[in-house]
């Protein structure tokens, strides 16, 4: 009997691992951005360098994952959406390592005017992101739970777009003191980058509702 | 005598393994199709809990099956079940539904007007009451079963892996009660006729004071046995047709039907439970063979009736009424012809 659950445990222990890695990369996304608009650049450097350690040891655990469930022949009426659903998840680290790489290669110029933008929506979008970690993770143990979670990625996703829209109306008003049309469209692309993490997760949290609605009886 | 005995029995094996090859789908076919069991492990454990239900629990239904139609020469016997063989055989082939319990009541009463013997009316009243009963109150069960299902699977937080894996063994244990159940209501098709004939044939063995195989037994467990062979040679195909193509239910909702449905097998075969009900003064069933791919379906409604009706197909339940008049109708001639090609061209006493 207990080498019927020995393979669960182990897939389970997995996913609980992968969803603990992106909830870490949300809070490491945060604080990122932080520290760069902060000037603290070697901390932000080495936020970047422990985000991508964590993206690939995630995309490693989503490899054994898939694996796994295929070979084993696990859980065959969901196996489709809980791969789906990992997939998914995993390009919102991705998306979170590549924003701090841009961040890193681009070195866009700080504002003093910006700067408390920018924290307010690394935070939202970090928040978006770990209520999404919520869901997955009440949509496999608790599944009734999945639903609040869900409207509380939709609520960050909306305030993301409300302060990426004030960010952008701010850099391109006549009154802000920034000479070069090429600065405010990189002030605008980092508003745009940083906000597309919770559109990210957004997107995983519309198939996560899907995935909850077939799994009723 | 022996090898003769064994000819004539081989309409009735040859019922079995037909019995095997399409009704373990049944029990097993969304476990199997869906991959959540494996086809060797259904197969073992429907042929154990098959022959072990024929054995133990066969005898009510046989019963009953004797009450219409004694059939005391062992070629009428053979003839009746080729007969009903027969039909299932060809009404298959025609796509038309067909049920072995069915089949082989109208083959009976073939025989009865055959032999100028009359019809136990009230017997066959019971009989075919309890075909159009079956689907209905393993729907009812399915309802109850599905509200209790849901509201524990509310209430309950293990991780979707584990509770796969406890789907898992739910789906084979209810499997197991699934295949005793249709062993012991079902082998009534396949061994009941020959019981009257092959009476003198096989007699009591005895393992010391440990227990007592009786004759009629020792019939059941040949059933049994060709059921089994069923399940193993020819039965796959049909799970994985019905897993995947036909009712497309989840494992937890086809663990509520195959439960729905083996409790109606067995609450209409076995002997200690009517006792048991009766004892308790709680209204008990009749001992009736009924098909179990009917009261498959019924649960199958009941499910979706709990889910709030949607997507129920009405042209199944139109397919379940013309199966129970068809059938007999259809055996019943096949029955006449045959016996009477037996008695005529074979020179056979069929009566």
């Amino acid at each position: 009997m207990n080498l019927f659950f020995q393979k669960a445990r182990a897939i389970e222990a997995d996913i609980d691992k992968f969803l603990d890695n992106i909830l870490t990369v949300a809070m490491i996304f945060e604080q990122g951005i932080k520290d760069y608009y902060n000037g603290k650049f070697d901390q932000f450097e080495d936020r970047g360098t422990e985000v991508r350690r964590l993206e690939r040891e995630s995309d490693e655990l989503r490899r054994r994952i898939k694996y796994t469930l295929y070979k084993e022949l696990l859980i065959p009426d969901a196996r489709g959406d809980v791969l789906g659903l990992i997939e998914n998840l995993d390009n919102v680290i991705d998306r979170a390592h590549h924003v701090m790489l841009q961040f890193s290669i681009e070195k866009p110029i700080i504002r003093e005017i910006f700067k408390e933008d920018f924290f307010e929506l690394a935070e939202t979008a970090s928040k978006c992101t770990q209520e999404l970690v919520a869901a997955s993770r009440a949509f496999f143990r608790d599944i009734n739970h999945v639903a609040n979670y869900l409207t509380k990625v939709h609520h960050w996703e909306h305030e993301a777009d409300i302060i990426e829209e004030r960010i952008k109306r701010k850099a391109f008003a006549d009154d802000t003191p920034i000479d070069k049309f090429s600065l405010r469209v990189h002030i605008r692309y980092f508003a745009e980058r940083i906000s597309q993490l919770a559109d990210d997760a957004e997107s995983v949290a519309e198939r996560l509702e899907v995935y909850t609605i077939k799994r009723s009886i | 005598m022996m090898s003769s005995v064994l000819i004539f029995l081989t309409s009735g094996l040859f019922l079995g393994w037909s019995l095997g090859s399409n009704d373990a789908a049944n029990v097993w076919g969304t476990a199997v199709g869906t991959r959540m069991v494996k086809f060797k492990t259904a197969a073992l454990v429907c042929s154990i809990f098959v022959i072990a239900g024929a054995v133990i629990s066969g005898s009510g239904a046989s019963h009953t099956i004797g009450k219409l139609g004694s059939i005391s020469a062992l070629a009428g016997a053979f003839t009746v079940a080729l007969a009903a063989a027969l039909s299932v055989y060809w009404m298959t082939k025609a796509a038309l539904p067909v049920s072995t319990s069915q089949a082989i009541v109208g083959a009976i009463i073939g025989w009865n007007l055959f032999s100028g013997t009359a019809v136990d009316v009230p017997a066959l009243v019971k009989i075919v009451g309890t075909w159009v009963f079956s689907p209905i109150l393993t729907a009812v069960f399915a309802v109850i079963l599905y509200h209790l299902v849901a509201n524990g699977f509310r209430r309950i937080k293990i991780h979707l892996l584990r509770f796969d894996s406890y789907t898992r063994l739910l789906l084979i244990a209810a499997g197991a009660f699934g295949s005793y159940s249709l062993g012991a209501n079902n082998i009534a098709n396949v061994m009941g006729v020959f019981i009257e004939s092959t009476g003198d044939v096989f007699t009591d063995i005895s393992f010391g004071s440990f227990a007592v195989l009786t004759g009629v037994q020792q019939l059941f467990l040949l059933g049994g046995i060709s059921i089994a062979v069923g399940v193993f040679t020819y039965s796959k195909k049909v799970m994985f047709t019905v897993g995947s193509d036909i009712y497309k239910l989840s494992p937890l909702a086809a663990f509520i039907v195959v439960v729905s449905s083996s409790i109606v097998l067995f609450l209409f075969a076995s002997q200690s439970l009517k006792d048991l009900l009766v004892a308790y003064n709680l209204p008990s069933f009749p001992l009736v063979p009924v098909s179990s791919s009917q009261s498959i379906v019924g649960g199958v409604i009941g499910v979706g009736l709990a889910r709030g009706g949607r997507n129920l197909n009405l042209k199944v339940l139109g397919r379940i009424s013309f199966g129970w008049v068809a059938t007999p109708v259809i055996a019943a001639v096949v029955s006449f012809v045959t016996l009477f090609i037996v008695q005529n061209v074979f020179a056979q006493t069929v009566f």
